[in-house]
């Protein structure tokens, strides 16, 4: 830098230390410095989601593959048949849509060890419209047999996610935000393998959350508690396996069940849940709080939180609802 | 032929004439497989049996007893929809036993229409949509680099499969990274689904194309055996990835299926199936 900036300026390199919740690079590192066969391929996205630290330590272990998100897949497939455990990461958007097809047939089917970190996912993009959310992408990695899939709440569960997916076979899709996520984990938590995590007991309703919604649930919980209703609070860190176990228990404890995600309503969270409920059996009051099935209106991602209710208010909204 | 589990001679002087029968050979196999199933792709298998022959008797570096040999060139094929020519030569070196050919497409089988990795000794990648497999090779080949290991990796591309984007995304990473140990053949045999590829979606020139983009390129006459097996010699000495463009005929080696472009999928009945082996069996003892 030639001379200080104006501190109101910004730019890309300026701005990723701001974004605190991007763990992955850091994580990352420390991974890859006990295990060798640790690669990063990334799409012209390093300075955008922070790899571009990995790449400074671990030069030879970094691949860029310029904007070519397809050829990165299959390229990750190439190194993975040979031994390697390849980090890739993009945008959402392109990992789950323009490249659904590499993700399938060149990692899924084959069974390829490789991780996806799908970065900036739902509508964490604000007004780059809908060309780069990702609110199908639930929907189209859980159809794909042998495919982990995971979403992450903020830094901490991105970093618990990638120790705890460190040696699952095959694939994984890690959703992952904008790296702006409010605190959900003060400490780095230790996932189980297809596992939820109760961030809340309750008894009078369950929220099952997932991403960035998981934080909206929770201080959905602490208003209604001033209203004197107990909110069971669910973190679906894990979509693929599903933690059938935790949402029948939250069925026959709670009689109420509201899911809330960053997604288009069908084939998400709320449709795998909904899944499992109608095959139990079990009888509750179940609603899904996603976004419409349509394209989302472009403003920044927190007034668009704000105005698809998914904010702490927006759920309580939602599960009052519910409960009437 | 050889049940031989031993390193392939690769630096043996070749029998053109063996090689050339082996070709042939293939063919036979590729007609008897399709009447399991009765339907298959015998003129993708035709147009690009010598190189089979070639590569599998001669170039590769393998060890057939043991598939997964970290040191073995890599061979992938772009153009899965040819792997019923590939089944008996694998089944042949050794990979598994013959009689997996049987079971050619029926239920259960590890041998379908394009070669599933998981299922088939001897696959290194499985395949079947077309564009992925040239970038598969690019990691394969970035791998072999970060091993310090010296095998090459091979991809076998059609030239319809040129038209996929995919392809050129590989292309342009290839050369960025210098892969010196990827070298792509283009069954150029001119024929896709729909008619000639020139007709289609022409992709000419070729090697213009990938030169452009910085590999180094050979062309070849792809049912020549001494120009095949000279060639493939000469691609391991390449200083950057290397493009062989094979010219074939698709249908090649039986005169009627030459000359109609629809022969990309179909099935022969009894008495078309005795007059395209008698002519290959012709070839082979005359």
């Amino acid at each position: 830098m030639s001379k200080p900036l104006d501190p109101a300026s910004w730019n890309i390199e300026t701005s990723l230390p701001k974004l605190s919740a991007l763990t992955m690079s850091d994580e990352l590192e420390t991974l890859a410095e006990q295990r060798p066969d640790i690669v990063v391929l990334t799409a012209d996205l390093a300075t955008s989601n922070g790899l571009v630290n990995f790449q400074n330590r671990f030069p030879q272990r970094f691949i860029n593959t310029g904007i070519a998100e397809q050829n990165m897949m299959s390229v990750a497939a190439g190194l993975a048949a040979s031994g390697f455990t390849p980090y890739v990461s993009t945008f959402a958007s392109f990992a789950s849509l323009l490249c659904a097809e590499q993700l399938r047939t060149d990692l899924a089917y084959t069974g390829m060890k490789v991780r996806i970190l799908a970065h900036h996912a739902g509508i964490s993009m604000g007004f780059y419209g809908t060309s780069h959310h990702a609110v199908e992408d639930l929907a189209i990695t859980r159809a794909m047999g042998k495919m982990t899939v995971v979403s992450a709440a903020d830094g901490n569960a991105i970093r618990g996610l990638l120790r705890a997916t460190l040696d699952v076979a095959g694939p994984v899709y890690m959703r992952i935000g904008r790296g702006a996520e409010k605190t959900v984990y003060p400490q780095v938590p230790e996932f189980s393998h297809g596992k939820f995590v109760t961030l809340r007991e309750g008894s009078d309703a369950t929220l099952i959350a997932t991403g960035i919604c998981t934080r909206a649930a929770l201080d959905a919980a602490e208003i209604l508690a001033a209203e004197g209703l107990q909110v069971r609070v669910l973190d679906a860190v894990y979509i693929k396996p599903l933690d059938v176990e935790a949402v029948v228990a939250a069925a026959r404890d709670t009689g109420a069940i509201l899911t809330v995600e960053e997604h288009n309503p069908h084939g998400g969270l709320g449709g795998a849940v909904a899944e499992v409920l109608a095959e139990a059996g079990v009888a509750t009051r179940f609603r899904r709080h996603a976004l419409p099935d349509d394209y989302a209106l472009v403003a920044p991602p927190t007034h668009l939180y704000r105005h698809y209710g998914l904010t702490g208010e927006g759920v309580a909204a939602k599960l009052r609802e519910l409960l009437a | 032929m050889t049940n031989d589990n031993s390193l392939l001679a690769r630096n043996r002087e070749p029998d053109l004439r063996t090689l050339e029968k082996r070709a042939d050979w293939i063919r036979l196999e590729t007609i008897r497989l399709v009447e399991i199933a009765r339907s298959g792709h015998y003129s993708s298998v035709f147009s690009c049996a010598e190189m089979f022959a070639a590569l599998y008797y001669h170039v590769l570096r393998l060890k057939p007893g043991e598939p997964n040999w970290p040191q073995r060139d890599r061979f992938l094929l772009g153009k899965g929809h040819a792997a019923i020519g590939q089944y008996p030569v694998l089944a042949d070196l050794g990979y598994f036993p013959s009689d997996w050919l049987d079971t050619y497409t029926r239920l259960g089988s590890a041998l379908g229409d394009h070669p599933d990795m998981n299922k088939v000794p001897g696959i290194d990648f499985s395949s079947g949509s077309i564009g992925h497999n040239l970038s598969v090779g690019v990691g394969m080949a970035l791998a072999a680099r970060l091993h310090a290991s010296d095998y090459n990796t091979w991809v076998m591309l059609g030239d319809g499969e040129l038209n996929e984007g995919q392809v050129w995304e590989a292309a342009m990473a290839a050369a960025h990274y210098k892969l010196d140990n990827l070298i792509a053949i283009v069954d150029a045999n001119g024929m896709g689904l729909d008619g000639t590829v020139e007709s289609v979606m022409n992709i000419e020139p070729i090697a213009e194309k990938f030169a452009a983009f910085g590999w180094s390129t050979d062309e070849i006459d792809g049912h020549n055996m001494g120009a095949v097996v000279s060639a493939f010699e000469r691609a391991a000495d390449a200083d950057r990835p290397h493009l062989i463009i094979a010219r074939t005929r698709k249908g090649k080696g039986v005169r009627f299926m030459e000359e109609t472009p629809f022969w990309h999928l179909g099935y022969l009945g009894p008495e078309d199936k005795a007059i395209a082996i008698a002519e290959i069996e012709a070839r082979m003892n005359p």
